[in-house]
């Protein structure tokens, strides 16, 4: 890792600060969360459901605001901040009046990028996910798997420097699973973008993070924070290393801890 | 394809059955002609009056084309009205039941009144029958959208009419079909009952409503049968039109349009 890369993750790209979420009937979902992640950083967050991971999403993507706190996206408001952010579903939540091609230019459509433009950055799309053979083709005509590329395609397709990813492969088969582990590690070592990326799946987390933070239940905040020491070129054999399966033994135990408190 | 002839052949032997036992309740109980005409007598009626038959069923199939045609432009507009807010459905939706629950017999003679007989009251009749479903169904369709798509498109800083015209109104397409499909059939239920009362404004000749009751009042068992035939003929025209185009415009993505397919 060259110095100039080191000083660019230095940056703050989301910063939180005591942050609180209550809904209407005055349930706390977070409690006073503090949050920094740098640019190009991949942060996971994993958790007991109900801990308020997805919110922690919507709250930096603005689609809801905090009770208290505040909340900086490269430091504007998330609202502000949006063209730089894309936001992954669980569901891969395509059109599906929509072809594949159609489907990835969503997004460029909706900002107003000129017809050749988008068609030249679809066509490189494509070409990157592994989708070109399926290129006409409608969402109903595509698994599981494929779904999740085209709904990722899409969302790279504004060239993002913040990725947010709401269990995104929790649908989906090991085998598909995995693989798009790799992919989406590669896509991130080519386009260099932050993520926040909430999964179920202590191994999924390790495999692709910088930094895990596992969240306890409510209301939902910090538990505790791990630094991801892995090689930073990541591949299928990490997964059977020794370091590997310690870590992931530690964190599934600190994960542990926060359902019996 | 030899599925769907073998499917079209068992439906012609059903109608072929059906005319044999016509024939032979005829025979076994000798009705007279008047309460019951053969088949044969039908089919004869049919031909030897085509033409009168024929100028009935485009008048019934215009205003029925039209009532429809008003119904779905109007059902749209007033759909995407209701989609604005939940306030406006709670306080608009009870009267689109009411559209719905009225009676048409009960209006028809103040509609009459209103506006006069002849085809434009009869259009009008079809069009007030054949709304609420439109309106029901394209209301459903346009807010019925996934939460996360919303979500997405407020992500790329959608405008209103970006979440209008590349979400909500495509999504709401399968079930504006829907809709019409339903509304397609009592558009022309609604048109013969309106031309019960209203009859047409061409002289000397009406349309099937019209005809039915003339033929009735004369005794023309047979070409009031040849009436009932043609009514029918039109509201499968009517239905299978609108099933295709369905067809047409959804089988690319929508699964409804794929069972059409498959069935």
């Amino acid at each position: 890792m060259n110095s100039s890369a080191a000083i660019a993750q230095n940056v703050p790209q989301i910063e939180i600060f005591g942050v609180t979420k209550s809904y209407g009937t005055g349930q706390k979902v977070l409690e006073s969360l503090d949050l920094t992640v740098c640019r190009e950083e991949f942060v996971s967050i994993i958790g007991a459901s109900g801990c308020g991971k997805s919110t922690i999403l919507k709250l930096i993507s603005g689609l809801t605001s905090p009770t208290s706190g505040t909340i900086r996206v490269e430091g504007m408001t998330p609202v502000n901040a949006r063209e730089t952010v894309s936001y992954v579903f669980q569901e891969a939540t395509l059109l599906p009046w929509r072809t594949v091609s159609d489907n990835i230019g969503l997004s460029l459509e909706l900002e107003g990028v000129a017809g050749d433009r988008r068609k030249k950055k679809i066509a490189s799309l494509l070409q990157l996910v592994g989708l070109n053979h399926v290129a006409d083709a409608y969402p109903r005509e595509l698994s599981g798997g494929m779904k999740m590329r085209v709904s990722i395609a899409r969302a790279l397709a504004t060239n993002p420097r913040l990725l947010l990813l709401d269990e995104p492969f929790a649908a989906l088969d090991e085998m598909s699973r995995d693989h798009l582990n790799e992919e989406l590690l590669r896509l991130r070592g080519e386009q260099k973008w932050a993520a926040v990326f909430v999964t179920h799946s202590v191994a999924e987390a390790v495999f692709l993070s910088d930094r895990i933070i596992v969240l306890a239940p409510n209301p939902g905040r910090i538990h505790a924070i791990f630094p991801v020491t892995l090689p930073s070129s990541r591949g299928a054999a990490l997964r059977t290393s020794s370091e590997f399966d310690a870590l992931v033994s530690r964190i599934s135990h600190s994960l542990r801890e926060t359902l019996a408190a | 394809m030899k599925q769907r002839a073998i499917t079209a052949m068992n439906a012609l032997a059903v109608f072929a059955a059906f005319l044999l036992l016509w024939q032979i309740v005829l025979w076994v109980f000798h009705v007279a002609p008047y309460m019951l005409p053969s088949p044969l007598a039908v089919a004869k009626a049919i031909g030897a009056r085509l033409p009168s038959l024929l100028d009935s069923l485009a008048i019934t199939a215009e205003e029925s084309a039209g009532g429809l045609a008003a119904s779905i432009a109007v059902g749209v507009i007033v759909a995407l009205f209701f989609a604005q807010s939940r306030w406006v459905r709670k306080m608009f939706y009870p009267y689109t039941l009411l559209l719905q629950t009225v009676p048409i017999i009960a209006i028809a003679p103040l509609i009459l009144m209103w506006v006069g007989a002849g085809q434009p009251a009869v259009t009008l009749i079809a069009f007030i029958i054949s709304l609420a479903p439109i309106i029901a169904n394209t209301t459903q369709g346009l807010i019925s959208v996934d939460e996360n798509l919303v979500h997405l498109f407020l992500m790329h800083n959608a405008s209103r009419r970006q979440l209008l015209f590349k979400l909500r109104l495509p999504h709401a397409v399968p079930s504006l079909f829907v809709g019409i499909r339903i509304a397609s059939g009592i558009a022309v239920i609604g048109a013969i009952t309106g031309e019960l009362y209203a009859g047409s404004s061409r002289v000397g000749q009406g349309g099937l409503g019209y005809s039915i009751l003339y033929a009735s009042s004369q005794l023309q068992t047979d070409y009031l049968f040849a009436l009932v035939f043609a009514a029918t003929v039109l509201g499968f025209s009517f239905f299978f039109i609108v099933m295709f185009l369905e067809w047409y415009f959804l089988h690319r993505w929508h699964e409804s349009a794929r069972v059409m397919e498959t069935e």
